[in-house]
């Protein structure tokens, strides 16, 4: 192994399954072989039974789609209005000289925070939920995307002002494609964020969603349950970032050459 | 005599001193004259301020006095009457070949059909015909730097600028670039503001080179450059352009020097 040597896509994924493998096998043996009590923790096999009960019987991919109803819902609301905001935030510096102190000051206020505040302006229902992911993505969003865009590269625009380019055909046609990867990449980055939320939303007042069957779960002792939801949040998370990042690159195929 | 295109008139530029610094003079005050027509280099060591007067000429840089006149105007921005060509590779790296070319035009407001002749015609001008569709990170850097000089022509610009287009590039691509330019200009006959501190390039392509001195930068001899046009490659080891080369190499050597010694 030197440093920085690149690996064969065939060994890359046989290593990255490799430890998925090696994981549930260390599992498997402490649990199945006794060392660990079935209450604090629950076997890969009860947690697969557990699984298939909850789809079958308890209606959990219902659970599912509310939860990423709740996240995409969330989500999309703070790309809508937090990319456009960070692109002017970006663009223009007196922008930025308003808002970004706010922003900056509202990025560190944990979402979670807010939940107390938000079930009483806003009950519990999916408002709520929504409003959570909401506040936990769209300040980041803001400033992610302010900062790409505030980082376009110098020499570009001069080129296109002295191709004839005004004010606004440069944040157009070189400020916003120029940056479009990176902020693709931003709400890449900051879906995965908005899940955390999610969850801690769920657990609590929601009468639906895999953060509160997770909360069901606990109160019945039920660990193989809590384990299976989360690694269904898990399973979810890697296909979207799959998906996103293979949209990526279809997208912007210039920024991979 | 073709009228006076381009004015530079007691311009000067300071740049203001970083936390307490004192101020730096990166240009004396030049004045200078380029016809309409003409191709005229300036030559000058590096870090002369040589790339400063270009920047003021297309508006990226203001000077400190002084003012610079297009066509008896006063410069006060850049605009697409100055087409401008970089040292750096500045093509829209998510911008094809055709649409970087096209930028122009189409900023411009032109109609789809115009824009598309336009880069044609230069497509085929600085030969990069099946090339159309490549991306800037899917060419070499000559190519580059031919579609950059291809989108500064498309805008079909009064004078046409350029900071050490070819500076990044390797010696035989760069003795093909400078033919290319200079056959652009022979057809084409636009007016054309060079800089560099390649000697040779300096007088192969120019009807007028314009020494520079070292920092602060004050234009110090002019010399006329007499050779017909079209001129040809073998005209770089006849003793005529010799003879050019030596006193232009004295010149840049003793400012060379004194840069060095700063």
């Amino acid at each position: 192994m030197r440093p920085l040597e690149p690996v064969s896509p065939s060994a890359r994924a046989v290593l990255g399954i490799g430890f998925f493998v090696l994981f549930v096998a260390v599992w498997a043996f402490f649990t199945l072989g006794g060392f660990v009590s079935p209450t604090f923790l629950a076997s890969p096999v009860t947690m697969l039974e557990e699984g298939i009960r909850l789809f079958t019987e308890f209606g959990f991919a219902k659970d599912v789609g509310m939860t990423v109803w709740r996240v995409v819902g969330g989500f999309v609301l703070a790309a809508v209005i937090g990319v456009p905001m960070g692109i002017a935030m970006g663009a223009w510096k007196p922008v930025e000289a308003f808002l970004e102190p706010f922003v900056s000051f509202c990025r560190y206020l944990p979402a979670s925070a807010f939940i107390p505040l938000l079930i009483l302006w806003a009950g519990i229902g999916e408002m709520q939920k929504i409003l959570v992911i909401f506040i936990g993505s769209f300040f980041q969003i803001v400033l992610m995307v302010a900062v790409t865009v505030g980082g376009a590269r110098k020499d570009l625009v001069e080129a296109a002002y002295t191709l004839g380019a005004t004010g606004r055909g440069i944040v157009r046609r070189v400020l916003i494609p120029g940056a479009a990867p990176q902020i693709a990449e931003t709400l890449r980055l900051v879906l995965g964020w908005a899940w955390t939320y999610i969850i801690v939303a769920e657990l609590i007042g929601a009468s639906s969603g895999i953060g509160h069957m997770i909360v069901d779960s606990q109160a019945l002792l039920n660990t193989g349950q809590i384990i299976f939801g989360i690694i269904i949040i898990g399973l979810i998370g890697l296909v979207s970032d799959f998906a996103f990042k293979a949209l990526n690159r279809r997208l912007f195929a210039w920024a991979t050459l | 005599m073709s009228p006076t295109q381009l004015r530079i008139q007691g311009v000067s530029r300071t740049f203001a001193g970083a936390r307490g610094k004192p101020p730096t003079q990166a240009l004396l005050p030049v004045d200078f004259e380029v016809r309409e027509n003409d191709f005229v280099t300036i030559l000058g060591p590096s870090g002369c301020g040589k790339s400063t007067l270009l920047r003021i000429v297309a508006g990226l840089d203001f000077p400190t006095t002084g003012q610079v006149l297009l066509d008896g105007a006063p410069v006060t921005g850049p605009g697409a009457d100055r087409g401008f060509v970089f040292q750096s590779y500045t093509l829209f790296p998510w911008l094809t070949v055709e649409q970087n070319i096209r930028f122009g035009p189409r900023e411009r407001g032109l109609p789809e059909t115009e824009q598309k002749e336009r880069s044609d015609f230069f497509i085929a001008k600085v030969g990069l015909r099946g090339f159309e569709h490549h991306y800037p990170k899917q060419l070499s850097g000559g190519m580059q730097q031919r579609t950059a000089i291809a989108r500064a022509l498309a805008n079909d610009p009064k004078i046409l600028l350029l900071d050490e287009p070819f500076g990044a590039l390797d010696n035989q691509t760069r003795v093909l670039m400078q033919e290319l330019l200079l056959g652009i200009w022979e057809q084409a006959r636009k007016t054309v503001l060079f800089v560099t501190h390649d000697i040779d390039e300096a007088i192969f392509m120019a009807n007028r080179v314009a020494v520079f001195s070292a920092r602060p930068g004050r234009i110090k001899s002019e010399i006329a450059v007499p050779f017909e046009h079209p001129r040809h490659y073998t005209l770089k080891t006849t003793p005529e352009f010799m003879a050019i080369k030596a006193r232009l190499t004295e010149e840049i050597r003793a400012e060379a020097m004194a840069a060095d010694a700063h």
